[in-house]
């Protein structure tokens, strides 16, 4: 299991981590990422740790729970 | 243990490292970068490391801390001189060689020079040491002209602008950003960048510079000169490549590469970011691409084939660029050329937001700008990766605006 961390103050809303994992991930009226589910299971960590790592502004991490 | 060697520490370089770690790769990984700098991202160096909201450790890509971490030997400030495909080896410019079994080239691009002579106080951006160059220039104060209004250019015009300058802009072309945008957004930008007080001389083209830093004069074709204390050339790029002349890869503005981003005759060789010109089945033809998005979906591709040498994945991507400017938060997908959008979503002067739909002609979507409205660009991204019906789309973004119009007249 693993944990996502947004930083809501870098995030810019680029919304690539909408595209990588948009059961994960979600942004809203500002622009600002939302963070649907922040427990990950092992079998969704490499595709959401993917998705995070697509952010430009590097306002997401996944990390060991 | 099998080496990979990446040259360059762009992102594409970066990137690549951190995918071939994250996906297990168990042999040895090395970044060999031309710079002494360790690797930063170049977006902020048109925006906010010239305004001073960033400085060079908060743009970092990979400081040699983390590269430690992660078993990547990050070389600084050793320059790629030459390849040997055949015998695998790579040579620097200091005399060390490399040998490999894997190697990806990320040297990216560097900025066109200026046509009208080095002088100084004339500045490009495209390096950390370039932006600070920049803006030690620029808060000395004084007139600002860019010449050349493409994402870069209007960039810099929008941070000169955000900075007090006097900003001219100028270029041959009779709207910016006309390579991407379609020519009523590129208008729309055109009047966005007025309203700010950028002056814009387009369908001008400059026919020299002459002066030094503090009192430069920009000659124009129509006769007229301009006086400025800093003058930015932002006119495009020109891949790294020089490096690879004699060594038999294929070289036609970028390294030439096929659907796998593999260098096309050498197997073991990758190209990924703007030095790369990749075959792209969608458009039927090899494409090179100088966009952060590209670089990085790029590396994620390379780093999957050369992990999965039985199971390669094809580099099909949806194009998408974000450029910031004064208070537009521009983001493009696919293809937004053209004269005009086939649909207009909200209103760029009176709710500084838009959508500008483009059709593909055959009930699909073609691309999309939008500013400053994230949830549509969302839903334009997944319609272009989705393959999503034009009617559909219309309809969805439709909703999203109606939604947006009514919570925005609540009071």
């Amino acid at each position: 299991m693993a944990v996502i961390r947004a930083d809501l103050g870098a995030c810019q809303g680029y919304a690539n981590c909408v595209v990588g994992a948009d059961d994960y991930f979600d942004i809203d009226d500002d622009g600002i990422v939302v963070v649907l589910k922040a427990e990950v299971p092992d079998a969704d960590r490499k595709r959401v740790e993917e998705a995070a790592r697509s952010c430009p502004v590097s306002a997401l991490k996944v990390t060991d729970a | 243990m099998t080496h990979t060697l990446i040259i360059g520490g762009s992102v594409g370089g970066v990137r690549t490292a951190q995918a071939l770690r994250a996906g297990g790769y168990g042999g040895r990984i090395t970044i060999a970068e031309a710079e002494t700098e360790a690797p930063y991202d170049k977006p902020p160096l048109s925006k906010g490391l010239l305004t001073g909201s960033a400085g060079p450790e908060d743009i970092r890509l990979l400081t040699p801390e983390q590269a430690e971490a992660a078993d990547i030997d990050l070389r600084l400030g050793v320059r790629a001189a030459a390849l040997d495909p055949q015998h695998r080896i790579a040579s620097f410019d200091d005399g060390s060689s490399l040998g490999y079994d894997h190697l990806v080239i990320a040297t990216g691009a560097a900025a066109r020079r200026s046509p009208w002579g080095d002088r100084d106080g004339v500045r490009v951006v495209r390096s950390l040491a370039d932006a600070a160059a920049l803006r030690h220039d620029l808060t000395a104060g004084g007139a600002l002209v860019v010449v050349g209004a493409g994402f870069i250019g209007a960039e810099v015009a929008a941070t000169g602008r955000r900075l007090g300058l006097d900003v001219t802009m100028v270029d041959p072309q009779p709207l910016p950003m006309t390579r991407s945008l379609s020519a009523d957004v590129a208008a729309a930008a055109m009047a966005m960048h007025e309203d700010a007080g950028v002056r814009c001389l387009m369908g001008v083209g400059v026919t020299g510079i002459s002066g030094g830093p503090g009192h430069l004069a920009v000659a124009l074709d129509d006769g007229t000169e301009l006086k400025a204390a800093t003058v930015v050339v932002g006119i495009g790029a020109v891949p790294n490549e020089g490096w690879l002349a004699g060594s038999g890869l294929t070289l036609d503005n970028g390294v030439v590469c096929d659907e796998y981003c593999r260098a096309v005759g050498a197997a073991d060789i990758y190209a990924v970011g703007d030095v790369a010109r990749w075959f792209d089945r969608a458009r039927g033809r090899h494409v090179r691409a100088e966009h952060w998005t590209n670089a990085v979906d790029q590396a994620a591709c390379a780093a999957h084939n050369i992990l999965n040498p039985s199971d390669p994945r094809a580099y099909e991507p949806v194009e998408f660029v974000w450029s910031d400017q004064h208070d537009w938060k521009m983001q493009l997908v696919g293809d937004t050329s053209g004269l005009a959008a086939t649909t207009l979503l909200g209103d760029a002067t009176a709710d500084r937001r838009f959508a500008a739909l483009y059709a593909d002609g055959r009930g699909g979507l073609r691309g999309a700008v939008v500013v400053n409205w994230p949830r549509v660009m969302v839903q334009c991204r997944k319609a272009m990766r989705e393959g999503t019906s034009w009617d559909d789309i219309e309809t969805g973004l439709r909703a999203i605006a109606d939604t947006t119009a009514r919570s925005e007249a609540r009071p």
